[in-house]
């Protein structure tokens, strides 16, 4: 064995030291692991089960769950269709003017805010029966709100829903954009907790609307020149503010400032809910999004020392896992999908499923 | 002594020049010059329904003239200063401002983003109370450069270095620079707010009470900083106060008001050492006693 894979396996097999044959259910996107484990962690199952799928980029092909009869009772996708048409003209008119907040009359939902309403609503107005579902939450396919919005859509639209990003037409996520590039013709669709991001400088709504009509942005440059006096580096790491279309400026919700740069001139559609404060706002294909900065401390992403502890990965958003009580730290890829697409095709090379 | 004949300097209207100015060119009166008036005031008035804000007020300002407006509390300087500086509508009457171009416009008219570009350009406004004009969680740099960012600045560097020698202007230690206004002392918070509104430069600064709420050694302190910066600056300032002692210090002029009238107005000086008004009168005596 070479000491590249010895670092690799040595850390997998330390997590899962017997490693378990595929349960029966492992084609169900929605179905978490069934008993909790102490040695779990986000996207464990997922990690373990890519490797025996076949897909584009190694034989890897996400989990897939096929749609089901739609729960009678329900309406397609939940909503009504008089609901659904009121988002779709707040949506319509939010990608006529990117950035731009458009409020809609959102509706109580069968869960709190908090959790994703505002990117419900709007996935559920957007869905059709010929799309494809992928929810992610920091990354992950397998948490707890993933599951479940998940499980929700293929309950009341009967669609199909997969952890692959190459396969979806629609991805919902919460903090993430995915690694894998996104291609045309896909809508990603983000859960936002503060559509506003003149909101911590400013408190007053009126106030907020007008310096959005009238372009004024100074403000924004204030929070950052803060962070630059009190840390010595634009130390907003998340939620960091945009300029999209060189005209309004937008906050990318809880994104890692790492995923920035791919809100630009991304060939998908993004379309941000904000449930609580029912506001609906887009970035159209190909559009300018600038991520604000100083010209003397430029805009810079997160980078990370380690690769990923599983996979290998030097150019991903890690997330920091302490895995015991003496404070063992492992970095993992906060992308479940990729992570595991990336172990497949390295499994593949190795002419094997298995170690 | 005879007085020596002017020298003429203007062009006679037998000059070749003397038909360039074309018909379309606005009036000579409008073009910039030193002595022409920064502020025209022109009969504004306010009423809040029946009640009587303030009414047919008339004034000019000139460049680097201090303007001070006294009276006893409910007198209507206030709305008199929200008036003018275009926060508030009149119910008649208008006001006039000429900009650093010379153009001169009515500020209500303006439409609201050029207001507001004003506002945090060519004016300056300072309140009574520091927090309603600081931002109380941002630090002191960031309070003085937010005007130079919202003006466009994007080098920090700069705006820090702008930040640090107005901080000694306004005689506040340099390293208090990224301390929030929270922690500054009451003088040191208004000392701050008139850093952050002098940043930009302006032509025109409105004052509410700016020594309100100050002890008297504070008080004489900021005055004279005040003093000392108009005179540096040549701004020109609109100054609300109650207190004559104030007025007495900064202004050149003085116009009293009552039930929001003005009842007196001329040189500092010449009103508060001889009152023709029986209200002012009344006002100089109850102060100046002792």
């Amino acid at each position: 064995m070479s000491a590249e894979e010895n670092i690799d396996v040595s850390i997998h097999n330390r997590l899962h030291p017997p490693m378990d044959p595929v349960p029966p259910d492992r084609s169900l996107a929605d179905c978490p692991h069934p008993e909790g484990r102490s040695d779990d962690i986000p996207g464990k199952d997922l990690r373990q089960a890519e490797v025996f799928l076949k897909g584009e980029i190694s034989g890897h092909k996400g989990i897939f769950a096929e749609g089901r009869p739609e729960t009678p009772g329900y309406n397609f996708a939940y909503l009504d269709e008089q609901t659904k048409r009121m988002l779709r003209r707040a949506i319509l008119k939010a990608v006529a003017v990117p950035g731009c907040q458009v409020p809609f009359g959102g509706r109580e939902m069968p869960m709190p805010y908090g959790w994703g309403t505002g990117g419900i609503q709007v996935s559920a107005a957007i869905m059709g029966k010929n799309d494809v579902l992928k929810v992610i939450d920091q990354g992950s396919d397998d948490t707890t709100n993933a599951v479940s919005i998940r499980s929700f859509f293929r309950r009341v639209a009967g669609i199909p829903v997969t952890t692959s990003t190459g396969e979806a037409t629609i991805i919902q996520t919460r903090h993430r954009i995915p690694e894998h590039p996104l291609r045309e013709g896909q809508i990603i669709v983000y859960q936002v907790p503060v559509p506003e991001p003149l909101r911590w400088m400013e408190p007053s709504e009126k106030e907020t609307r007008t310096m959005h009509a009238l372009e004024e942005y100074g403000v924004m440059h204030v929070k950052l020149y803060e962070d630059i006096a009190r840390h010595g580096e634009i130390a907003t790491s998340y939620d960091y503010p945009v300029m999209v279309g060189g005209r309004y400026v937008m906050s990318p919700s809880p994104l890692p400032k790492f995923d920035n740069p791919k809100m630009h001139q991304s060939p998908a559609l993004q379309l941000f809910g904000a449930g609580r404060e029912k506001r609906v706002y887009a970035v159209p294909p190909y559009t300018d999004v600038r991520s604000l900065d100083f010209e003397d401390y430029p805009f810079s992403v997160q980078h990370w020392d380690k690769p990923c502890g599983i996979c290998g990965s030097t150019d991903t958003y890690l997330d920091e896992i302490i895995t015991d009580d003496k404070g063992t730290r492992l970095y993992v890829c906060s992308d479940t999908d990729h992570c595991a697409a990336r172990l497949a095709s390295r499994k593949d090379k190795r002419g094997g499923p298995d170690d | 002594m005879t007085e020596p004949a002017a020298v003429g300097f203007a062009i006679p209207s037998a000059s070749p020049f003397a038909g360039i100015r074309d018909a379309k060119a606005p009036p000579p009166a409008d073009r910039p010059s030193p002595n022409q008036g920064l502020l025209y005031v022109e009969g504004v008035g306010k009423y809040y329904g029946d009640r009587i804000g303030c009414k047919d007020v008339s004034f000019d300002l000139w460049p680097g003239e201090v303007l001070a407006i006294v009276g006893e509390s409910g007198s209507g300087k206030s709305t008199l200063l929200n008036l003018v500086c275009g926060r508030m509508v009149p119910t008649s009457g208008k006001v006039r401002y000429r900009e650093s171009s010379g153009d001169l416009f009515d500020v209500h008219k303006l439409p609201e983003a050029s207001r507001r570009r004003l506002l945090r350009t060519e004016w300056g406004y300072v309140h009574q109370n520091p927090r309603d004009g600081l931002r109380m969680r941002v630090s002191a740099g960031g309070n003085i450069g937010e005007r130079l960012m919202a003006c466009g600045s994007r080098h920090y560097g700069n705006i820090r270095k702008t930040g640090v020698s107005w901080l000694d202007r306004v005689e506040i230690d340099a390293d208090r620079i990224d301390d929030v206004p929270v922690s500054y002392s009451g003088g040191m918070q208004q000392r701050l707010q008139i850093a952050r509104n002098l940043v930009s430069a302006p032509r025109l600064v409105f004052m509410d009470e700016p020594t309100g709420g100050l002890d008297v050694s504070v008080q004489a302190r900021l005055l004279d900083l005040i003093r000392t910066l108009v005179r540096e600056m040549g701004l020109s300032v609109v100054l609300v106060t109650h207190d004559l002692a104030v007025a007495r210090l900064l202004a050149h002029r003085l116009m009293v008001m009552r039930r929001g009238e003005v009842v007196e107005s001329g040189l500092a000086d010449q009103v508060l050492d001889d009152p023709r008004h029986e209200y002012t009168q009344l006002l100089v005596s109850s102060v100046l006693q002792g």
